[in-house]
């Protein structure tokens, strides 16, 4: 075991200097005091467009997806949660969002008690269940993060799953378990007939969810998970039990996936193996990490961009799972911040309004390298083609041409767009960055009034 | 008894199967403290590679070649892949090589298809090696258990007896040290990787024909793989031996000998409730040990982190 890491010349688990000190000339910025109106406004701001979004789009299939994106963001916050805050990487946490999601199914079949109280408050018996068995897991699997939780969480994930095989009395089996969500009692008149109805329960669940995980992450416990995340002994020496701090994360965290559990049983009225297998726990890993684990708004980005990517692209192409791979390993390798790191980027040169520097840059780079990136996908999209279509079935569309896979015609044309869009891309990409560099340079007159370093 | 015989043999090439894989993944943990995700993953693309080159050239050329380009490929990840995402952190290691098995497994599908592919034990070694009171042996199973041994044999060798191997251990504790002696580091840990991937790729030539060749079959080893070397001990060779075998014998002797519930709770002075199809525990009543012979890993493995962090025979917990 090397104690030493390789690149940065420092013992392992140690920090660059930087990383570790603040500048002593400026306050903490975190813990100021920001007008109410500042802090209020995104939460307004998206309600008022949750509120908005099915009278722009007012067909079924656009609320479905709408629905399905909005238990993706309860998902992905429960699941930042540990990652990102409390810095535990878990391979199994669907399970939790199953067994809650279960939990609802079989209270919806239990008619007399599902019909004594409205359909809205189902969730939190999702959120429950969801939090018991968090607790019991997180009993022994919080004693330490890093490796060892995260292969206690994949062991759990791989025991929960295949015991829905087996206990077929809960998990129904392979059918799954279904019920009809319309027996509850009646909420205000609504009975939650139509899809409609759904999503505004849904939404109203998703600001709910989203603003108690917000606070969460205020308080001295989300706080701490933070502290816990970035040195573990250090918070020890403080007089906090890492251990407890974990333990408080995950089952916060097992709530809120359970909520998303029982949003998920209200929406579609039946959950199988699916749900909680380990594909779905690498799914929402994958969300959120695309959207970024940095920033408390990264997986609502993450789960917006999925679930389109999910739903639109794969009604485009078979291959969506293999682009969405591709997206997530660039995502690792290139922006470990994720989409929401990408954003937060640019907030200073915004911050000294120099942003518009850089436009025309970022048009002159990223235009061809989206277009290069469309031809190597037609180019993966005809290979395809080339190998797996019935024999005989030479024509295939594609960016809303027909044409012959087989020709070399639309190959050169594909291959010549790919060598063009990324050449360009790349033969501006140093312009970009002197441009990125100048922008994010303050003037000379700032400098020296910001006291910089 | 004679049953007991033919399982222990099943048990051992199972075991011997898994102990290729853990071998490799178990080094390559030892030398970046990360588990590869997509180690189950290259023993898919050496199966897969086995087969493309046994249409061509026949199965002992896909068993020569095909370990080796799995070997460039895995140097060729950590060299362009691992070594960027390591300055981010460990747990960005292991979201990358988790990323890299989703993305081997489509790319797999996008080349081969989503169906088995034909990939047959060859005509030289397809006749029963012996028989055990009815119960044939294939010469292929003994050929797999040779060749495991022989590789065993010879990881043992060249990590405890050769210069190279002195240089690889001195390196996995104290790199730099080591380097100041003027070896290159970054190359020792490249190879490393590329002959641990390359393991991976020899145990996929070798199991495609038995245990079939489909884009699922790393997603179904992989993670047993895991819980192996976690049971062993993250970084020990042995424990990485004994785990496998355990593994290897735990499972198959669940699936042969059917168990079940019901006895072992009558046994205990249980009575089998009465209306047994309306009790709520009837799952559990009528369980079996073939069932649930393919979690046993990992519920050893849970039992395992919770009372002995460090493994089987592992000196740390991390």
């Amino acid at each position: 075991m090397s104690q030493f890491d390789p690149d940065t010349d420092l013992p392992k688990g140690a920090r660059p200097k930087e990383q570790i000190t603040t500048d002593p000339s400026r306050p903490s910025e975190r813990m100021q005091f920001r007008p109410l109106m500042i802090a209020v406004a995104p939460w307004v701001i998206a309600s008022a467009a949750l509120l908005m979004l099915p009278l722009v789009f007012t067909n079924n299939s656009a609320l479905t997806i709408m629905n399905q994106m909005s238990i993706t963001i309860v998902f992905a916050l429960a699941y930042n949660m540990l990652l990102g805050q409390g810095g535990m990487l878990s391979f199994g946490h669907a399970v939790y969002a199953g067994v809650g999601g279960f939990a609802c199914m079989h209270i919806m079949n239990m008619s007399d008690f599902f019909a004594s109280f409205p359909l809205v408050i189902l969730p939190l018996f999702g959120g429950l269940f969801g939090m018991g068995l968090a607790m019991i897991v997180g009993a022994f699997s919080t004693r330490s993060a890093g490796t060892v939780f995260a292969m206690i969480s994949l062991g759990v994930g791989e025991l929960i799953a295949a015991c829905s095989v087996i206990i077929v009395a809960f998990f129904g089996g392979e059918g799954g378990v279904s019920g009809d969500r319309t027996y509850a009692q009646p909420f205000f008149g609504v009975e939650f007939l139509q899809q409609i109805e759904v999503y505004y329960l849904t939404a109203a669940w998703v600001v709910l969810s989203a603003l108690l995980m917000y606070l969460w992450s205020r308080t001295p416990v989300g706080r701490m998970a933070n502290a816990v995340r970035d040195n573990p002994e250090r918070a020890e020496f403080l007089g906090y039990s890492s251990r407890w701090v974990r333990f408080y994360s995950f089952v916060a965290s097992g709530f809120f996936a359970g909520v998303s559990g029982g949003l998920f049983a209200i929406n579609y009225e039946i959950l199988t193996e699916e749900n909680l297998n380990t594909a779905s726990s690498g799914v929402i890993l994958l969300v959120t990490f695309l959207g970024g684990v940095g920033f408390f708004f990264g997986p609502i980005i993450g789960a917006v961009v999925f679930t389109l990517v999910q739903t639109v692209l794969s009604l485009q192409t078979e291959l969506w799972a293999f682009y969405a791979g591709s997206l997530f390993l660039a995502t690792v390798m290139f922006f470990p911040g994720g989409l929401a790191g990408l954003i937060m980027m640019h907030v200073p040169a915004f911050k000294m309004g120099r942003a518009r520097l850089l436009i025309v840059p970022y048009l002159r780079t990223l235009l061809p390298a989206a277009i290069g990136i469309l031809g190597l996908a037609a180019l993966v999209e005809m290979m395809f083609h080339f190998r797996h279509a019935a024999t005989g079935d030479n024509e295939m569309t594609l960016f809303w041409t027909t044409f012959d896979s087989h020709a070399i015609l639309p190959w050169i044309i594909a291959g010549a767009i790919t060598l063009i869009g990324l050449g360009i891309a790349r033969a501006t990409a140093p312009s970009l960055k002197d441009a990125w560099n100048s922008a994010n340079t303050a003037p000379a007159s700032q400098t020296v009034k910001g006291g910089a370093a | 008894m004679d049953l007991i015989l033919v399982n222990l043999i099943d048990g051992l090439v199972t075991g011997l199967l898994l102990f290729m894989l853990s071998a490799g993944l178990t080094l390559i943990f030892s030398m970046m403290g990360v588990l590869n995700f997509a180690h189950a993953s290259f023993y898919m693309l050496g199966a897969y590679f086995a087969y493309q080159i046994s249409i061509a050239l026949g199965f002992w050329m896909g068993l020569l070649i095909a370990p080796l380009i799995v070997g460039v490929l895995g140097a060729g990840v950590e060299r362009y892949g691992l070594r960027r995402v390591h300055k981010y952190g460990h747990v960005p290691e292991l979201i990358f090589t988790f990323g890299l098995a989703l993305l081997i497994e489509e790319l797999v599908q996008f080349i081969w298809g989503k169906n088995q592919m034909p990939y047959n034990v060859p005509d030289i070694l397809n006749f029963t090696a012996f028989a055990i009171s009815g119960a044939a042996i294939p010469a292929y199973k003994i050929f797999m258990i040779f060749v495991s041994v022989a590789i065993f044999i010879g990881l043992l060798f060249v990590l405890t007896k050769t210069r190279v191997g002195m240089i690889i251990q001195a390196a996995l504790s104290y790199p730099r040290t080591v380097e100041a002696l003027g070896h290159n580091v970054p190359l020792i840990f490249m190879g490393v990787f590329g002959v641990g991937t390359a393991l991976a790729g020899v145990a996929g030539v070798i199991a495609g024909p038995v245990l079939g060749t489909f884009p699922g079959m790393a997603f179904v080893l992989g993670s047993i793989v895991f819980v192996t070397i976690v049971i062993g001990g993250l970084g020990s060779l042995w424990g990485a031996l004994v785990a496998s075998l355990l593994i290897g014998w735990i499972t198959t002797f669940a699936k042969s000998y059917n168990i079940e519930m019901e006895n072992i709770l009558n046994g205990l002075g249980i009575s089998t409730p009465e209306n047994l199809d309306e009790s709520i525990f009837r799952d559990l009543w009528s369980l079996t040990s073939p069932q649930i012979a393919d979690i046993l890993p990992y519920i050893l493995m849970v039992l395992i982190l919770i009372f002995r962090p460090a493994g089987l025979f592992g000196k740390r917990s991390t």
